[in-house]
């Protein structure tokens, strides 16, 4: 029986230590118009053979692209030791460190996270992780309003990615909690501090500042940071971590710095995988701790006076607090900060900051290089990190169609979140992409843009057929 | 040691990070950093060897026997973790075309209709990223359901007593009120309780079952006529799917929406504390407000649902389609256990607690609910020797650690005094129960005969008892650079 040692001799025994007859008598308290054991879409078992070939064969068949797609999750080298080290049966396989003295593995190395994830966004302290970015973005606001006691209302950029801002609806919605989109500036692509004007006055319990944001572009983080505190809101920094290698951090952002930062740590040695898992993490200054969702982790010692690592202020949390928690969440990404943690401890504060200027470096020699093609435009004049926007004339399902036939994903089409921006297309490109890959893009990108409404792209790549 | 403490100004690994560009960096001065972060620098086998340390410092199930109640520790199966991270997989970006993913949407297509049978449930959405958010979830789409009617009066949400935290937390989440029913003295919700809670101000009732006392729910089917007849729905906390497996589905026992702890039940890792997965299902009322995104089936293609599919989806719960590694995962559990596994977990999980529960009591150790059937957990209680003798449940769990065994879930229940509540899955050898039984032998001769040694414990692990008030008191939750 796979994972499953019993012998024979052994369920005998087993059965005669209960004193059953059978392991069937041992559900004789569940009533038996309740026993139901048909399972029509569920197959038979495989073995470790066949299920290897299906799933490589599954794999294969997906492929692998030559990427330009970023919005929210990026493609950065990961060194192999980090999953190596991280997918060991001590990491992979424990729990919650609930027994502290049997967990100081796991338990240190959410130490060690807290402090670099504290140093690399420059504020007070910052919580063992939380899902994802966006759901990370929803604690934020949920948090901040609970500080704030009294203003219901948070200003939530359009310059936000747009799903972010559809997480945090449906997480907030049956809170009582107003949601208020802030302009951004359409030639520059980023909020203008003249924009808030409007709110000036009214109660806020807090302005979210995405850096980058959703279109690649710096906000003027400074200046939006004073007008959140001058007018007696929080300021919720929503950042790419990597980014903070080179770019000012949060707590650093206008006179005062940011309350509260999040953002999805998917940047920081954690592969695309369609989506997840990620970690999400959350930083603030010190006077919000006892409003921070999530595990802590907190040094202390032992009986002896010998350096250990706890998960401390429980109190905050569902398993003690229950109705009164600051929140439901009762894990935090243990194994995505396991390999967080070594992804920064092996590329240290000059690798990380490589990494992010040559992540720059190429999205600008990218951006120049299509920019150059007629009919493709910047949309934006703002400064930008690894990511920007492009306006095209062609009709861009069937300019991504063709690059895709061509082996690579172009970017993403920002019609249907951003319909005002008409064709555009958020393109990304990150340390990964050598001079050949830019050439390869654009040289493709001139090619169909110079011919689209001529001939169709020729198919290179299978098209997909169905398991 | 910390890995700071290892780190030496100017050391490197120029082999894992890019050259250092050339170039102008176009970024503005204002907009950059002033000072560098304070990462470690260390070399590679630096951080190769202070991790593997670290990751030998943990108890874990690959090296110890670990019966946490409710947590359902069994046995990861490496195929699954190597399966699922097949380069194509990782690699895949999570806006790419639908059409560049068949591959991994068939699996996840496969496993929501795997998930929809083996809990009798009308539709299966993947998006919830762990159990507290199917929860959340679960709540937020009865909250919808019962909107959309324009019934705005139901505004409670009930819970037994012996509920996780969660439960409560998450009804609090979904602007609800929450209130307890009792539990009586055989393990089941009190009926008289339930009864006299019910009303039109009743939104719905959230039950695990077993229950986290380790018993099936005896009044099921009555409960769900007194919930539904008031108007309420039921939701199915699914922590204890495990123990009931191809035996019941949690559909047919009524429940209109539940999440399924895929790190429990389907044996994807629990990671140090994540990261889980937490899928819902429905019943046909609550199928429109499934959370996005499902995986749908659109003649010979697998694509992902979004808003325009589900206009009435109470939304979107993650940037992407939750836990997609975590679920491939899964995938792969369930088909290398099959139809013809799926009732063994139940069968044998049941075997297990039961035969450590008879042991254990052989050996002397009160069980909570004497009269009833262990289901794939059971509480032991040790009131009385904490009375006899002093020791706790505390100092026994810390006993155990120095035996080699991850200690059993300790004080939940909270309704039960001194409790452990132990499971031992179905992955686990008799033998090994044994040894465990002769662990547990051993504390309870040494609490009567040596109790200091007992209540000093752990004395083996790499730390001794850590002083948990200090740690709270003066709050130290980040490395500082000495001055």
């Amino acid at each position: 029986m796979p994972f499953i040692p019993h012998t024979e001799e052994d369920i005998r025994a087993m059965l005669k230590a209960i004193g059953v007859g059978s392991i069937e008598q041992l559900f004789d308290e569940i009533p038996a118009s309740l026993r139901n054991d048909r399972l029509e879409n569920v197959p038979s078992a495989m073995n470790e053979m066949d299920i290897t070939r299906l799933m490589s064969e599954r794999a294969a068949h997906d492929g692998t692209y030559l990427n330009f797609i970023g919005a929210g999750a990026y493609e950065h080298h990961i060194p192999a030791a980090v999953w190596q080290i991280a997918t060991r049966g001590e990491f992979y396989s424990a729990y919650t460190p609930y027994q502290a003295e049997a967990s100081q593995g796991t338990l240190q190395v959410l130490y060690e996270y807290q402090s670099m994830m504290a140093s690399l966004t420059a504020m007070d302290v910052t919580n063992a992780s939380l899902y994802d970015g966006a759901s990370a973005l929803a604690e934020a606001v949920l948090m901040a309003v609970r500080t704030h006691k009294g203003a219901k209302r948070v200003l939530l950029p359009l310059s936000v990615h747009p799903v972010w801002r559809r997480v945090v609806k449906t997480i907030v919605r049956n809170q009582g909690i107003e949601l208020v989109d802030v302009p951004y500036c359409a030639e520059a692509g980023h909020i203008l501090p003249d924009a808030l004007a409007q709110f000036k006055g009214q109660e806020i319990a807090a302005l979210v500042v995405p850096q980058p944001n959703f279109f690649g572009v710096l906000e003027p983080a400074d200046e939006l940071t004073d007008w959140a505190h001058a007018n007696n809101a929080l300021l919720i920094a929503a950042v790419n971590p990597l980014a903070l290698a080179i770019l000012k951090p949060p707590g650093a952002w206008g006179a005062m710095g940011a309350d509260i930062a999040v953002g999805d740590g998917q940047p920081l040695g954690i592969p695309l995988a369609s989506g997840g898992p990620y970690f999400g993490f959350l930083a603030c200054r010190k006077s919000l701790l006892r409003q921070l969702p999530g595990r802590l982790v907190g040094a202390t010692v032992d009986t002896e006076g010998k350096p250990g690592y706890v998960l401390t202020l429980q109190a905050r949390e569902q398993h003690i607090r229950r109705s009164r928690a600051t929140s439901n969440i009762c894990t935090n990404q243990g194994l995505m900060v396991t390999a967080a943690t070594i992804y920064m401890a092996l590329l240290g504060p000059d690798g990380l900051a490589r990494a992010a200027r040559a992540s720059h470096t190429n999205a600008l020699a990218l951006l120049k290089d299509l920019t150059a093609i007629e009919g493709v435009e910047r949309a934006f004049n703002g400064p930008v990190f690894h990511e920007f926007v492009l306006r095209l004339k062609t009709p861009l399902a069937l300019l991504l169609k063709a690059l895709k036939a061509q082996g690579i994903l172009g970017g993403l089409n920002l019609a249907q979140d951003h319909p005002e921006l008409g064709q555009s297309l958020l393109v990304c490109a990150t340390e990964t992409k050598t001079a050949e890959d830019l050439r390869r893009y654009t040289e493709n990108m001139a090619r169909i843009v110079g011919k689209h409404f001529r001939t169709a792209p020729c198919a290179l790549k299978p098209s997909p057929n169905k398991f | 040691m910390l890995i700071f403490e290892l780190s030496r100004p100017g050391r490197r690994n120029p082999a894992q990070a890019p050259a250092a560009p050339g170039g102008e960096c176009a970024i503005p001065p204002q907009y950059l950093r002033a000072a560098p972060p304070a990462l470690p620098e260390v070399s590679e086998l630096d951080a190769v060897r202070h991790y593997t340390a670290l990751s030998q410092k943990n108890y874990s199930i690959d090296t110890h026997f670990y019966p946490l109640g409710s947590c359902t520790m069994k046995y990861n199966p490496r195929a699954c973790n190597h399966l699922a991270m097949l380069s194509e997989f990782l690699a895949r970006h999570p806006d790419a075309p639908d059409d560049t993913g068949q591959g991994f949407l068939a699996c996840m297509f496969e496993l929501q209709e795997m998930l929809r049978d083996v809990t009798g449930m009308a539709a299966v959405s993947l998006a919830p990223m762990a159990g507290a958010q199917g929860e959340f979830t679960g709540v937020a789409m009865i909250r919808a359901f019962h909107d959309s009617r324009g019934d705005t009066a139901r505004r409670e949400i009930l819970v037994p007593d012996a509920a996780h935290g969660t439960n409560p937390a998450t009804a609090v989440m979904c602007g609800y009120t929450v209130r307890e029913i009792a539990t009586d003295s055989d393990g089941n919700v009190e009926l008289a309780a339930l009864k006299a809670a019910v009303g039109p101000q009743t939104a719905g009732l959230m039950l695990t079952n077993p229950s986290t006392l380790g018993v099936f729910e005896k009044h099921i089917l009555d409960i769900e006529k007194i919930v539904h007849d008031a108007g309420g729905m039921l939701y199915y906390d699914g922590a204890n799917l495990n123990a009931i497996l191809g035996k019941v589905k949690p559909g047919d026992m009524g429940f209109d929406a539940i999440h399924i702890n895929l790190h429990k039940t389907f044996s994807t890792p629990h990671g140090g504390g994540g990261p889980g997965a937490g899928p819902v299902g429905v019943s046909r009322k609550l199928v429109p407000f499934l959370p996005l995104q499902v995986v749908g089936q659109v003649k010979d293609e697998y694509r992902l649902l979004g808003e325009r599919d589900l206009p009435l989806s109470i939304g979107r719960l993650a940037a992407h389609m939750g836990n997609a590694g975590v679920l491939l995962r899964a995938y792969v559990y369930m088909r290398l256990i099959g139809r013809e596994g799926m009732q063994r977990v139940a069968d044998f999980s049941t075997l297990n607690a039961n035969y450590l529960m008879a042991e254990l009591k052989r050996a002397g150790f009160d069980i909570a609910f004497p009269t009833r059937r262990a289901s794939h957990e059971f509480v032991v209680t040790l009131k009385k020797l904490k009375e006899e003798t002093g020791v706790t449940a505390m100092d026994v769990a810390k006993r155990l650690l120095d035996k080699g065994f991850h200690a059993p879930t300790t004080y939940f229940p909270q309704l039960v005094p001194e409790c452990l509540l132990i499971e031992p899955t179905e992955t686990e050898s008799k033998q090994t129960l044994d040894a465990f039984v002769a662990a547990m032998k051993e504390i309870l001769e040494e609490a009567r005969t040596q109790p200091e040694v007992v209540k000093t414990a752990p004395h083996t692990t790499p730390v001794r008892r850590l002083d948990e008030v200090r740690a709270a008191r003066e709050l130290d939750l980040a490395w500082k650079k000495p001055a």
